[in-house]
């Protein structure tokens, strides 16, 4: 109940900020229309308040929850924008699924997809690349020593600002779109989980460890019988937060090639002042990463179920 | 004895490698090679002596702080002289990879552009925005801390937000805020805010029953618990949510140029260095902001390290 009234009240918020976030272009749009508005010079109107505007036009409210191109639209108009380019796109549109078979290139579906991809992608290589250099890093010394610093500085690089340049990099190597946006999903999801996967291999205790010592386990053993079972809870944990990171990556990688994905929506809607197209994009990333973290959640509860853990 | 002779050995083993490593760059530097195979071949081969030659001195320190620094740099350094050699011996055209002496250049030939730079991204956007963000975190989260209502309703909804790719936030605050640094500092506090809530949240909350019943005992206030115990006991949430956010706010910064900018910014200078192929620049922007980051990060790990002393973590 305390989230619904959080959402409620922001929801709230919205719509009361949406007044005189708009209410300039609506005085302009009603002036044209030859409504009487009470500052009557557009000079007067540029200086004065937004909220003075307001209050002296309180019959104009109503129309600045519905113009178009709003500066902030109101959410109903977010969620019909969200509405018309999925389900409506899709059934009714000419190059929709029902007409031609195949997912709109104009619905979010199918950008949507098409960042889940790049991500999906992204988030395996980077794992699996996260989990072998822990292993490296905690079976030798030296990568230990030398590798965990640099892996460190690294994330204090803002990689994601150099998306630009890794994508125009590989494609003139000859690695283009999806292999591109992958790499810099990978990137940033590899971090979490190499320092979550280093935590969690260390983390059976010195009796532990003695105790297959006495069994006479070798190295391989000890790795696959304890080190790895040990780290499963820690490796979820940062499994959860690469996928988010990744999520990011497609999404910033999109930016500067412009075919397709919830990131080219975003640009797109920012260059044409489609501000509706924009906010349907941001949704429709929050649904998915939160989808992807669900997903990974759900495995975690029965991958650990599966292996005896009591929750 | 055995142990000044191990020692010795290793020793040679680290010169030895080092001397391979230098050869062989040397050599592929006269031989220019542009045949694929023998590429790869060099490529592997200075790989392998330069991992040698590090693990070699990692082994190498009986001290272990010696090899704790050695072993860092000693990867750095082999890796940008493999990084100069290949790129000289290949003939890699320096729109793809510039070696990295090239990037050096760009970098000393362009310091006013470069700090204009930094100075309109890092200081007046991520600076400004990191700084109101997390304060407006703090604010936030000791409110949380005093209702439950809020926190049984806000947390959630944090918890969610701090998963989500803020990031496309960008292009609808840069049309609100203009092409200025105050759009970039906007997105700087959105992006920062939540990490930080939900870790002062966490931190707020790390106070053991018993801790607090002695401050009853003390008959402390509210205010006077918050101070003294619950804040200090706090901060070792707030120094990882601080980390985590630095980055994050620089991050904010520079995406946020790419949906408008002035003609300065290290966003704009990437973009715009892209578009003239100018990769030397681009590079020295990186290095740019890795330095920026770097600093940041260090100057809060010193920080942490000089206000929780008392800290497990912290002890040496």
């Amino acid at each position: 109940m305390p989230v619904l009234a959080v959402i409620a009240t922001l929801l709230a918020i919205w719509y009361v900020a949406v007044v005189p976030m708009n209410i300039k272009e609506v005085l302009t749009q009603a002036e044209r229309e030859g409504a009487v508005i009470v500052p009557p010079s557009a000079a007067e109107r540029r200086d004065a308040g937004r909220w003075g505007l307001v209050f002296a036009n309180l019959d104009l409210i109503g129309p600045s929850w519905s113009t178009e191109r709003a500066r902030l639209p109101a959410p109903h108009q977010v969620a019909g924008e969200l509405w018309k380019s999925t389900w409506v796109e899709e059934t009714t549109g000419r190059r929709g699924i029902v007409q031609s078979g195949s997912f709109s290139n104009r619905s979010l579906i199918y950008h949507g997809g098409v960042t889940l991809t790049a991500t999906v992608l992204g988030f395996v290589i980077g794992s699996v690349l996260g989990i072998l250099l822990a292993v490296g890093i905690v079976y030798n010394r030296a990568m230990d020593l030398s590798v965990m610093p640099w892996a460190i500085i690294s994330q204090t690089i803002p990689i994601v600002a150099l998306a630009p340049m890794i994508i125009v990099v590989l494609y003139s190597v000859g690695l283009s779109g999806l292999v591109a946006k992958a790499a810099i999903s990978a990137y940033l999801s590899f971090f979490p989980v190499a320092v979550g996967m280093v935590k969690g291999l260390r983390s059976p205790d010195a009796m532990q460890m003695d105790l297959l010592q006495t069994y006479s386990a070798n190295k391989s053993q000890s790795f696959w019988k304890l080190r790895l079972p040990a780290s499963v809870p820690y490796l979820f944990a940062s499994l959860k937060i690469a996928i988010a990171a990744s999520l990011v990556g497609a999404i910033v990688g999109e930016l500067p090639v412009q075919r397709g994905g919830l990131g080219a929506r975003m640009l797109g809607g920012s260059y044409y002042g489609q501000t509706e197209q924009i906010w349907a994009a941001l949704f429709m990333a929050a649904v998915m990463a939160a989808g992807l973290v669900w997903l990974v959640g759900w495995i975690e509860r029965r991958t650990l179920r599966a292996m005896g853990a009591q929750t | 004895m055995r142990r000044f002779s191990e020692a010795m050995g290793t020793t040679i083993s680290v010169v030895v490698f080092l001397l391979m490593f230098v050869v062989i760059a040397l050599a592929a530097l006269g031989r220019a090679e542009s045949d694929g195979g023998m590429a790869l071949l060099w490529v592997a081969l200075l790989a392998y002596i330069g991992w040698q030659f590090v693990d070699a001195l990692a082994g190498w320190a009986e001290a272990p702080s010696v090899g704790r620094l050695a072993a860092p740099f000693a990867l750095g350094a082999v890796v940008l002289i493999g990084w100069q050699t290949i790129v000289t011996a290949l003939d890699v055209p320096s729109v793809i990879l510039p070696a990295p002496s090239q990037i050096a250049v760009t970098f000393a030939g362009n310091l006013r552009t470069l700090w204009a730079d930094f100075v309109q991204t890092i200081l007046k956007g991520a600076m400004s925005g990191y700084v109101v963000g997390c304060a407006l975190a703090f604010g936030m989260a000791v409110l949380v801390d005093r209702y439950d209502f809020l926190r049984r309703g806000l947390l959630p909804v944090g918890n969610f937000m701090a998963a989500l790719p803020i990031v496309g936030t960008a292009p609808i605050l840069v049309m609100w805020f203009g092409f200025d640094w105050q759009s970039k500092a906007a997105v700087v506090v959105v992006m920062v805010f939540f990490p930080m809530l939900v870790n002062i949240v966490a931190g707020l909350a790390d106070t053991t029953a018993m801790q607090r019943d002695l401050m009853r005992t003390y008959s402390a206030s509210y205010w006077q618990t918050l101070i003294t115990l619950r804040l200090p006991a706090a901060l070792p949430f707030v120094f990882n949510g601080l980390k985590v956010s630095a980055t994050l706010a620089l991050i904010g910064a520079i995406v946020a140029e790419f949906f408008g900018s002035p003609t300065v910014g290290l966003g704009f200078r990437i973009n715009a260095s892209l578009g003239q192929l100018a990769l030397d620049m681009v590079w020295s922007v990186i290095v740019v902001a890795a330095l920026a980051g770097s600093l940041l990060y260090g100057f809060l790990t010193v920080l942490e390290r000089w206000l929780t002393f008392w800290h497990p973590s912290q002890r040496r």
